[in-house]
């Protein structure tokens, strides 16, 4: 491209609108500034922070052994010394267990929706932007999937693989497809009706590039905290397929298990039987209220 | 073609009256000052166009009449509608009064008529509520009411929803649902901005037909030159949340005092300008958050001089009626 | 303004030969519904629209909503594929084997939108927006920064204060200087300004007038000037064309359109224009209704339902644009008007709509 026309000799125009602005901050930046300013997200977000510090770290916090049963320690109630959460049907400490059973269970939260983003998103990507018949094709297989309660379609295939967690993770990550599609297909079908989008077509540039720099862009941040938001639902489900007997077995400690085995508890130790659904509760509600804050923050229009 | 402006004397009490109404509104971090001192008074079958250009505060001076802002408005001064105090009175109250003697329309009709409900029932629903006669007869108003805003076939439009008229036929029913109850004052926000000009010019006439008929006040707000001069007694200029200038139709259009609607006037485009540069405004509105002291224009008034920046801005008041804000005033004035 | 082209290297008919030619342009876009999303009616966005650009002029496209005047836009810059119609840029023909790519007439010809806002990427900064199209057409990241910061100052922007804003920072006015830096990052010949001041305050659209006038000589440019706004378009145009329902009604100098319309509807459209005078303001509504439903519009000539002077060749017969009967041929610029029954008009006298 020659820079001929450019050394005509450009106009000489009155500088204005000239105003003092404040030194622009850049996008991510002020994202952030706006989630400091939000101590609930800010609370949250430390909530999964120290969560996954004591699942990672495990060993660093607790020296008990999670397998490591005694008969004469069963059922203890909080407060026991040591056993400060008390222990389970089989005189496990029960910190211990929480402990190494967030890591499962964590796992099963993330990965599936880890997975299913990927897949997912990049579907309803496509089939936003291409539209026409193949969006049709994509949205109307994945309205198939709709038509089965996602916990009924995650036991029926888990049912069909086996029991395990790797077959829960991948039962997981086929229920979660289908609303990532959807999502997915619905924010690219604005942005792509967008004039920006249609001023970078019109300048030649291929579709490759278009969805990368101008939809993707701005289609990213509200599919990903919508997957924030089904992180909380895929730790629920999971513990459910566990609580059914469909994810890991025992003796793993893992939350949703954990929770049916202390389910015979309940009358006994009612307090510690509730331990592990409390922390399934703080958790799911963590990630939830942190991909709300997300939302708002990286909402640039609200910040007007 | 021949004079289309009668000169209506300025008799009797002002039906609706505004006295240094202001509206801030206060949020965690903001201050922003959108109405700074609004007064005016309105006789009936007088028509006040407030001109302004987007966020002058023209708009939220209407819905402050109408009591339509959020809550965290703050709203203060007086404000008279034949004679009672409206922002003091109880909300129930208030509420007989809206859609009453004092009503509204809108740029958006889809905003202002329910899509689930036809026409004739929301105009009859309208006259019931005020009036408390039945249901038969308020439809028997109903249609009467858009025989008289010239909508064709009225008897079957009656039936029509919002969603199946045309954008100038949803304009007209919404004027029908606003005069459902005879006011004395119609509210009109940019009412005709969302329309094609010959469209446009059809409700304009039609407004103003109206008004000789019903003999109404009409507060008209536009930030359309063209359309003021086309339906305005008055005009009041709106800049910066203040009227920077009053007076008749002819006295705004014909010789503007003040330096904004000097620039407004000349800087709105007509054939007649072809092939010369179009005089402008420099810079752009202030932002009401951080209004400056002084005149609001005066950073991009071309005759600023020191005592615009500071102090109070003298207010001249003409023996027609006429006001300027300005502290060259007295010089324009005369000139 | 038409005459002082200097040479530009990719010239190449000559200034005789039009910048952009468009035979028989049309769309029709289906309207599906029902329980098989078939398609029930057909919206006949724009039918049949031939016209040509000279270089260096500015065409004014006017008419109300749903004339078409966008969707021609949108045509142009193939955002929308032709039903039907050939496009022709300074001789050679767009998307057929013997001429241009559409990607090679995009360099030379670019648009700019409505919309300020949604116009710009929102995490996009200004020179990030201008310099991109550049970048992807194998600029260095550099010399497109460079030449973005350049143009942020051509449109009146300091670069030191807005290369690095975001869309939601700046004003309306602001955010269109930017749109119009960006559609000139590729250096076109002919620009589509879709109602580009439309949204913008009275005092700003002056302003950014004021600033197109400035480009367009400075640059060389071509304008396409699409309007809803009567006053606008014929303060920048030097020709114009009517539109209504999706044809074309009426086009030539904008002096003779606007001193003497010849179709009816052209006519009711300039007498509803406010007249911005107290003294003589309009006393009756020159046409009366809204315009028909662009999906199924009336057979014939499409204005004749509104039409005063309609009879019953205008139901029969679509009007072809044709010079009016008194004039003589005046080729360079023809005033050619599509209606049946021009003398009509012309016994109506030449009232003049100031």
């Amino acid at each position: 491209m020659s820079d001929a026309t450019m050394d005509i000799a450009g106009p000489t125009l009155p500088k204005i609108d000239q105003q003092k602005l404040a030194p622009s901050p850049g996008y991510w930046k002020s994202v952030g500034q706006r989630l400091l300013r939000d101590p609930v997200t800010i609370a949250v977000t430390c909530i999964i922070l120290t969560i996954l510090f004591i699942t990672i770290g495990a060993p660093l916090v607790t020296s008990a052994d999670p397998f490591q049963g005694s008969v004469l320690m069963r059922l203890k109630p909080i407060g026991t010394p040591g056993h400060g959460l008390g222990t389970d049907e089989t005189g496990r400490d029960l910190w211990t267990r929480l402990c190494y059973g967030g890591r499962l269970s964590l796992l099963a939260g993330v990965l599936p929706v880890t997975f299913a983003l990927a897949i997912g998103g990049s579907l309803g990507v496509l089939a936003g932007y291409a539209g026409g018949l193949v969006g049709t094709l994509i949205m109307r297989v994945m309205d198939v999937f709709y038509a089965f309660p996602s916990i009924l379609l995650a036991i029926a295939i888990c049912g069909m693989l086996g029991n395990g967690l790797t077959n829960s993770i991948l039962a997981l990550s086929i229920v979660f497809i289908p609303p990532l599609v959807r999502v997915s297909e619905t924010v690219t079908t604005q942005a792509r009706q967008l004039d920006f989008v249609e001023a970078a077509r019109a300048s030649g540039t291929t579709t490759f590039q278009v969805i990368r720099h101008h939809v993707l862009a701005n289609v990213l941040g509200p599919i990903l905290v919508y997957a924030t938001s089904l992180i909380s639902v895929s730790i629920i489900l999971s513990a459910g397929l566990s609580f059914l007997g469909l994810g890991v077995t025992p003796p793993t400690p893992e939350w949703g298990l954990m929770l049916n085995s202390l389910r015979q508890a309940i009358y006994v130790q009612p307090y510690v039987a509730a331990l592990p659904g409390l922390m399934i509760f703080i958790t799911s509600m963590s990630f939830n209220l942190m991909s709300d804050g997300f939302r708002s923050a990286m909402d640039v229009r609200l910040n007007k | 073609m021949p004079e289309g402006i009668n000169v209506k004397p300025i008799l009797g009490e002002p039906v609706l009256k505004a006295e240094d109404l202001t509206v801030r509104f206060k949020r965690r971090n903001t201050d922003v000052a959108a109405v700074n001192g609004v007064s005016f008074a309105l006789r009936a079958g007088e028509t006040m166009t407030i001109l302004g250009e987007s966020g002058s505060g023209k708009s939220v001076s209407l819905k402050a009449l109408m009591g339509l802002l959020p809550p965290y408005a703050q709203i203060q001064g007086k404000v008279w509608l034949n004679g009672r105090d409206m922002l003091t009175m109880p909300k129930a109250e208030l509420g007989k009064l809206r859609g009453g003697a004092i009503s509204m329309i809108f740029q958006e009709p889809m905003a202002a008529l329910d899509p689930v409900y036809t026409i004739g029932e929301q105009i009859s629903e309208t006259i019931v509520q005020h009036e408390g006669i039945s249901y038969t007869d308020a439809m028997k108003r109903a249609l009467g009411l858009l025989e008289q805003v010239k909508i064709p076939s009225a008897e079957r439009r009656l039936k029509n929803f919002p969603h199946e008229m045309s954008g100038g036929m949803r304009q007209r029913a919404m004027i029908a649902l606003a005069l459902a109850c005879s006011p004395s004052v119609l509210l009109a926000d940019e009412p005709t901005t969302a329309l094609d000009v010959t469209v446009q010019i059809q409700i304009l006439l039609l407004l103003r037909q109206l008004q000789e008929e019903l003999g109404m006040a009409i507060v008209f707000v536009t930030h359309d030159v063209g359309a003021a001069a086309e339906i305005s007694d008055r005009i009041a200029v709106m800049y910066a949340g203040r009227f920077v200038e009053s007076g008749t139709v002819r006295e705004i259009m014909k010789s503007p005092k003040h330096p904004y609607t000097q620039g407004l006037l000349s800087s709105t485009v007509h054939g007649g300008l072809r092939g010369r540069v179009l005089e402008t405004i420099p810079g752009s509105p202030p932002n009401l958050a951080e209004l400056p002291p002084g005149c609001a224009f005066a950073p991009r008034c071309r005759h600023v001089t020191d005592g615009c920046r500071s102090g109070i801005i003298p207010v001249i008041t003409s023996d027609s009626g006429a006001m300027v804000r300005c502290v060259r005033a007295t010089e324009t004035v005369t000139a | 303004m038409s005459t002082t082209q200097t040479l530009d290297a990719r010239d190449r008919g000559g200034p005789a030969q039009p910048l952009l030619t468009v035979d028989n342009l049309r769309k029709y876009f289906p309207v599906r519904g029902g329980m098989l999303n078939r398609q029930i009616a057909t919206v006949q966005a724009v039918d049949d629209v031939s016209f040509s650009v000279r270089k260096g002029e500015t065409l004014g496209i006017v008419g109300e909503s749903g004339c078409g005047k966008s969707t021609t836009a949108r045509l142009l810059m193939h955002l929308i594929k032709p039903d039907h119609g050939d496009i022709i840029f300074d001789g050679d023909a767009v998307g057929v084997e013997s001429g241009i790519t559409v990607n090679q007439m995009r360099r030379q010809m670019q648009m700019v939108f409505q919309d300020s806002y949604s116009s710009l990427n929102p995490r996009m900064t200004m020179t990030e927006s201008i310099a991109y199209a550049p970048r992807m057409h194998g600029l260095s990241g550099k010399a497109a920064l460079e030449r973005a910061e350049t143009l942020l100052s051509q449109v009146g922007l300091n670069p030191g204060h807005f290369a690095r804003r975001y869309p939601h920072e700046l004003s309306g006015g602001q955010r269109q200087r930017v749109n119009i830096a960006r559609a000139l990052a590729l250096e076109p010949r002919l620009v589509i300004l879709d109602e580009a001041v439309a949204a913008l305050d009275k005092s700003v659209e002056a302003q950014v007038l004021n600033l197109l006038s400035e480009l367009k000589s400075s640059f060389n440019l071509t304008y396409l000037f699409i309007s809803h706004d009567l006053n606008v378009v014929e303060y920048m145009s030097d020709r114009v064309l009517v539109m209504y329902l999706g044809r074309v009604v009426e086009t030539g100098p904008v002096e003779q359109i606007y001193r003497r319309p010849r179709h009816p509807y052209t006519r009711a459209l300039f007498a509803s224009k406010p007249t911005l005078d107290p003294d003589r303001r309009t006393t009756e509504m020159p046409l009366t209704g809204d315009p028909p439903n662009p999906i199924n519009p009336p057979s014939g000539c499409r204005f004749r339902t509104r039409c005063a002077f309609a009879q019953a060749i205008c139901a029969e017969q679509i009007p072809t644009l044709a010079l009016p009967f008194e004039d003589v041929a005046d080729t360079a610029t023809p005033h050619l008007v599509a209606c049946h029954r021009p003398e009509a008009q012309a016994a109506m006298g030449g009232a003049h709509h100031a």
